[in-house]
């Protein structure tokens, strides 16, 4: 086999990288342009942009996840709005999980803990702001169900 | 040891070993935070003491790397390293940020460290594996660059062995994809998608070749093969991950936001990402089946064969099991995600520094070329006792993501993600016990250094 499998043979094999690289970035290109219509770029407002900052200083991808990537410690975020409004039968998630974000923790013994973050009132609006941006975005039909 | 300079490599590979103990304490709290909810509520929150294991985890195998290149490089290149006074230099400066990064999170609220840091001159905290502040970010790729550039001129002013270049590419793509962490712009899914050039393509693809370089030079020396074929099976190695593990970068694109076309091409690519580590194990059985002397030191050698395997379990099997888009439907972001992360990292990465150590640090201490028979028998129990731990607590946690799977996103009536969690503490608790045990395999691990006994001599091996 070592003659009819040269070393020069086994090197040029990496070549086949390239085609592979040029596809990938193929594919980018495709992603990075069809990005905004999916994600509603419009609504990205100063106020979104603030949640982001408040959701990233404040680690919660440390317990949760977020579109399924995080932390599998504690529920999705992702579409928490679709869940509590689905709970709680109101048309504005906003209220409940802004008292439950105060409230926090629950102290409540052996269970899982979310810390309290002293959120002041336009943190807090931003926060929401971002997570409402966030849950209408087009995530193939993602998750299965309510429960994330 | 041929060259005085590879001595640079044993503060690195001592700085690695104290941070994997630290990790792994770690990974024993965030364990126990999983059934005991309140357990150091609220000095230490899960989130604090997950991030601690997770960085712990990334800052002591590239410690691990970066000793294994020190070794490795002037060996290969027949000449000293190009500046030793670098490598150690930039130890102490890696290691510093390492710790002020770890006080940082521990002894200030997350809020507060990112306003310490300055984050929102340039936001690059709060994301997964990336939480570390934005400066402790510049210094990581200062370091990089620092070391990427003494390795480079070592190998540019000395002989270029195929295994020379293959780590070479795979620490540069280190430090390059390692730029992009410091993009995060404010949609969120553009975000996401950036993080995975960094995140995935080093699992999955540079750091396979630095993995693939370690493990080639460790069979070499161990086994006495010919290197002309120790390099072909190196090209075709190559050869697979880049083919292999760059668009299947596209299984972690299915559901966040990014388009349908993914679904196709991540699930094509990652079906044929299992055959990378396949030759690999393939490559390593080969090699030692073929071995034309015998080395003394048995216990690398047990950990050589035994990254092939486990990185092809760990990444192979439990990885393809859930790298199709149909079924990653259902699995993605639960425990079998985490049973997967913890094979492929333990498998792969902690296992092929450990080999490294094992083989170079007999060396470095001064010894002919492997330790004692006493310390090799106590090294190849720490190596069963971590492995065999390891297989179960992926095993737990596979079983405990696929209950958690069906109750929460497959039965006609799904159940609350929290009543589901209260569902699996009989995993979670064996869990913490596996750890415990791996625990244990990694104090024996340690003890085995500090064990005496007549040195094994040198052999005719390393004629390479
Ligand atoms: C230390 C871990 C931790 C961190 C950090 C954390 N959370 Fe939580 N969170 C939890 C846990 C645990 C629960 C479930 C509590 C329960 O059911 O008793 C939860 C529940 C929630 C819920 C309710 C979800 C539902 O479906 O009912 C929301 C909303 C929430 N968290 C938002 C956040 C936000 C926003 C942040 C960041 C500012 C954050 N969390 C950070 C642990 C955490
Ligand atoms: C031995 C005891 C260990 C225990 C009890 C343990 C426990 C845990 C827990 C509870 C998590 C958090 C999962 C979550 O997000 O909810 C975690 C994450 C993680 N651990 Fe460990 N761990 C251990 C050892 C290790 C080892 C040896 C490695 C690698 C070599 C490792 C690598 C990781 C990684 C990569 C993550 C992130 C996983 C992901 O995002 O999916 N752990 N670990
Ligand atoms: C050494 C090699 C590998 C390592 C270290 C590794 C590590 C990881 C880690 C840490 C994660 C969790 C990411 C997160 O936190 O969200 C992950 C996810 C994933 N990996 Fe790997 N991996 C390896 C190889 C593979 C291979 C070969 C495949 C496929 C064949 C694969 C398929 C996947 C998939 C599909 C996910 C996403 C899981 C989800 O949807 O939640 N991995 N991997
Ligand atoms: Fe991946």
């Amino acid at each position: 086999m070592n003659n009819i499998f040269t070393n020069a043979m086994a090197r040029n094999t990496i070549y086949g990288s390239v085609l592979v690289i040029l596809l990938f970035f193929v594919l980018t290109f495709g992603t990075v342009r069809t990005l905004p219509e999916r994600v509603h770029h419009e609504n990205i407002t100063p106020q979104v942009v603030l949640g982001k900052a408040v959701w990233e200083q404040n680690h919660c991808v440390g317990c949760h996840t977020l579109l399924g990537e995080g932390s599998y410690y504690a529920p999705e975020l992702g579409n928490v709005y679709q869940r509590i409004k689905h709970q709680t039968n109101e048309t504005h998630a906003g209220p409940f999980i802004k008292a439950w974000i105060e409230i926090m923790p629950t102290d409540a013994p052996m269970r899982r803990q979310m810390p309290n973050f002293n959120l002041s009132k336009t943190e807090l609006n931003a926060l929401l702001a971002f997570l409402k941006w966030f849950s209408e975005i087009n995530a193939a039909n993602w998750p299965p169900n309510i429960e994330g | 040891m041929l060259y005085s300079s590879q001595a640079v490599a044993k503060p690195y590979f001592i700085a690695a070993i104290a941070l994997f103990v630290g990790q792994i304490l770690f990974g024993l709290i965030i364990g126990l935070q999983y059934v005991v909810g309140d357990f150091l509520f609220p000095i230490l929150p899960f989130n604090v003491a997950r991030m601690v294991h997770t960085h712990l985890l990334i800052v002591w195998l590239l410690l691990g790397f970066m000793g294994a290149a020190y070794f490795i490089v002037p060996e290969e290149a027949d000449k000293e390293l190009h500046s030793p006074k670098l490598a150690i230099l930039l130890f102490w400066v890696f290691l510093i940020m390492v710790v002020l990064t770890l006080l940082g999170y521990l002894l200030v609220s997350y809020a507060t460290l990112a306003n310490l840091t300055g984050n929102r001159f340039w936001p690059t905290m709060g994301r997964e594996y990336l939480e570390q502040p934005t400066i402790s970010k510049l210094v990581l790729l200062i370091v990089a660059i620092g070391f990427v550039y003494n390795i480079g001129m070592t190998i540019f002013q000395g002989r270029k062995t195929v295994i020379n270049l293959v780590l070479l590419t795979g620490l540069i793509g280190l430090a390059v994809l390692f730029l992009f962490a410091f993009y995060n712009p404010d949609n969120v899914v553009l975000g996401k998608y950036y993080r995975w050039w960094t995140i995935h393509l080093w699992f999955e693809c540079v750091w396979l070749l630095i993995m693939a370089a370690l493990l080639a030079f460790v069979l070499m020396k161990i086994t006495g093969v010919a290197r002309e074929l120790i390099d072909k099976w190196l090209y075709v190695i190559t050869a697979a991950v880049l083919m292999t593990g760059i668009l299947g970068t596209g299984h972690h694109y299915y559901w966040i936001g990014t388009p349908e076309y993914w679904q196709w091409w991540g699930s094509i690519f990652s079906a044929i990402e299992p055959i990378p580590f396949f030759v690999l194990t393939v490559f390593a059985f080969t090699m030692v089946n073929i071995r034309c002397c015998e080395h003394p030191n048995k216990a690398a050698t047990l950990w050589a064969l035994g990254t092939a395997v486990v990185a092809f379990l760990g990444a192979g099997v439990l990885g393809f099991l859930q790298a199709l888009a149909p079924i990653n439907y259902y699995t993605h972001g639960t425990q079998i995600t985490s049973a997967h992360a913890h094979l492929a990292f333990f498998g792969a990465y902690a296992m092929v520094v450990l080999t490294m150590i094992s083989y170079a640090m007999p060396m470095l201490r001064g010894r002919a070329a492997a330790n004692s028979h006493r310390s090799q028998v106590l090294e190849k129990w720490s190596f069963w006792l971590m492995t065999v731990s390891m297989t179960f607590i992926a095993l737990l946690i596979t079983t405990a993501g696929t209950l958690q799977v069906y109750w929460q996103r497959f039965v006609a009536e799904p159940l609350p993600f929290m009543a589901v969690q209260e569902k699996l503490v009989v995993f979670y608790w064996m869990r913490e016990v596996a750890g415990l045990i791996f625990l244990i395999g990694l104090v024996v691990y340690v003890i085995s250094f500090f064990v005496g006994g007549e040195d094994k001599g040198e052999t005719s091996a390393g004629v390479n």
